[in-house]
């Protein structure tokens, strides 16, 4: 079974460790503009939403892409982007209802979370337990599921 | 089942795939022009820079991909089909026998009705073969004009400007991009051009171009006259229909599709930019010449053709585009919609520029400029028509609060 990362915001203390704890592993370099997790945070610092990419079975991004440079892990469910392949056309950054692929100016190509081939640092380096990584039909993730089908469907109103 | 895929582009390929899958029993032939393995044109300016070679604009790596998957790639040209028999007359003497029918067969450049556009040293940038003759004549120092800045001419626009040449851009229109962006964001683009020494001449036509000294002269309306090496012609394109001329297939800008993807006659069906299906925005029935239009109809029209029942909900237009480093966005109805309500932040000295468009509290339009982190969100609120409720009122004051918006509102809705 695929694991996921599980995100629970109430836990979050917005300290930015997961930020560069992916864009050490990524980069190189502790640089939370880097990071493929972002902490959005709103009430004035006192609620923190940790945001990556759910790894969504739709695969908007997979699909937009022109020359086939994001493929599945067959491993850890996650998609990810070959950079030898991505040519920078960044399609798939409008493509992918949730914002979670994103262009990286300094390399012109897209970064997006590959969970790091099963041992999502973030996770490793969040303090409070506000990531972790869990079998994929555990919980909240299957509300981010229900909320990706959303995006192929009509409104109810 | 025999199925006929007719282009072998991004729709075409896709469509084969999936049909691969949902009828493996069947028989998939696609039939491309090109003397190349399928590709991708939105991959084209990366070849002219030089950042990749031919098998970089290539849709599928692997020689053996379509062997593998039993799909019969054919390089000939459907010149015309015969709907009542069900069968493809080919340019090479042949004809295809299918049980149902895929035009998939994209657009050509068209060039404006000016004197001198068939000389030599005019060319299209549209196939990989036009791609190669603009890398040969557009060297390091020639003088090369563009003409069009609309999405096409701006991504050449680029790969232009990369490979040193002196460049002009014509555009007809009063701004860059009128298709894409409005006035502030066509200004702004247009004055980053400039800074970064490309010569913009908006609102400008070529009224005819000749052979001068070599090379190649532009007599502008404006009584202007401008030498060249190269003259790149991105005016538009025009989708594939002639071979559908004796049909009763309907066609109106593109081959008229329902929300199945199927056309006016049964078993034949239509996908990517020659197809004219329903938009996602206004309920009409558009030509989206963009690649994720091209991605889901080519997936919908084969699981449709392999017997399912499956819904196009519409095609949202969006397009985002690189102009010399910097990044713009459009999104569905960023002109704005009757009766709806703007949001504007624009920091011109920075060159930054955000514009939504609302209706009731659902976001239905955007433009972004100099933003690239996230934009995605903009698709999702507009294409799952999130009620903004309270946020509705602070985004009309701060833009750049949506992705703010967002979370919170997909937060609360989860």
């Amino acid at each position: 079974m695929h694991k996921s990362l599980l995100i629970d915001p109430e836990k979050c203390t917005s300290c930015l460790q997961c930020e560069m704890a992916c864009s050490f592993e990524h980069e190189g370099v502790f640089n939370p503009a880097k990071s493929r997790i972002k902490i959005f945070e709103f009430e004035h610092g006192r609620r923190a939403i940790p945001y990556t990419c759910t790894q969504c079975a739709e695969a908007w991004c997979l699909y937009a892409c022109p020359v086939e440079a994001i493929s599945l892990n067959m491993e850890t469910g996650a998609k990810e982007v070959a950079e030898d392949v991505c040519v920078g056309c960044k399609v798939c950054t409008i493509a992918c209802p949730f914002g979670t692929i994103n262009y990286n100016q300094d390399t012109g190509k897209v970064i997006k979370c590959d969970l790091c081939g099963g041992d999502p640092q973030c996770a490793a380096a969040c303090p409070t337990g506000a990531i972790t990584y869990v079998d994929a039909d555990w919980t909240g993730y299957d509300r981010m599921r229900e909320w990706a089908q959303k995006t192929h469907s009509q409104p109810s109103a | 089942m025999k199925h006929v895929i007719i282009g072998a582009g991004p729709a075409g390929i896709i469509a084969a795939e999936t049909l691969r899958r949902a009828d493996p029993r069947s028989t998939v032939t696609v039939v491309g022009d090109e003397p190349e393995p399928p590709y991708s044109r939105m991959a084209i300016p990366y070849l002219l820079t030089g950042s990749i070679g031919d098998a970089g604009t290539h849709l599928r790596r692997g020689a053996d991909h379509f062997a593998k998957l039993a799909v019969d790639i054919r390089r000939d040209r459907a010149t015309g089909v015969d709907v009542g028999d069900r069968r493809v007359a080919l340019a090479g003497g042949g004809h295809l026998d299918y049980d149902r029918l895929l035009i998939a067969s994209g657009s050509h450049a068209v060039r404006p009705p000016i004197a001198g556009m068939d000389l030599q040293g005019v060319e299209n940038c549209w196939t990989l073969a036009d791609a190669r003759r603009v890398a040969a004549g557009a060297r390091a120092g020639a003088r090369v004009v563009l003409m069009g800045a609309g999405f096409i001419g701006c991504i050449v626009l680029e790969a232009l400007a990369k490979r040193g040449v002196e460049l002009t851009v014509i555009e007809m229109g009063e701004r860059m991009l009128p298709r894409m962006m409005d006035d502030v964001g066509g200004e702004m683009i247009k004055r980053w051009c400039e800074s970064k020494g490309v010569r913009v001449l908006t609102g400008a036509r070529v009224g005819a171009v000749s052979a001068a000294d070599g090379g190649l002269e532009l007599a502008l309306d404006s009584g202007e006259s401008l030498r060249a090496e190269l003259v790149v012609c991105a005016t538009g394109v025009s989708p594939n229909v002639d071979f559908l001329a004796d049909t009763a297939v309907r066609i109106e800008d593109g081959v008229l599709v329902d929300e199945y993807l199927c056309s006016s006659v049964a078993d034949v069906y239509a996908a990517g930019d020659v197809a004219q299906g329903p938009d996602f925005s206004t309920g009409e029935r558009r030509v989206h010449a963009i690649q994720p239009t091209a991605s889901e109809h080519g997936r919908i029209a084969a699981l449709n053709m392999a017997g399912g029942r499956t819904r196009f909900r519409g095609s949202l237009s969006m397009n985002v585009l690189n102009t010399l480093g910097l990044v713009s966005s459009s999104f569905g109805l960023w002109m704005g919609a009757e009766g709806g309500e703007t949001a504007r932040a624009a920091d011109a000295e920075r060159f930054r520029y955000l514009r939504l468009e609302f209706q009731a509290d659902r976001l239905v339009g955007a433009l972004a400029l100099g933003l690239t982190q996230h934009v995605g969100v903009i698709r999702g609120l507009i294409q799952t028509r999130v009620r903004l409720g309270q946020w509705k009122p602070q985004l009309l004051r701060d833009p750049l609060l949506v992705m703010d918006a967002y979370l919170d509102c997909t937060r609360r809705r989860a």
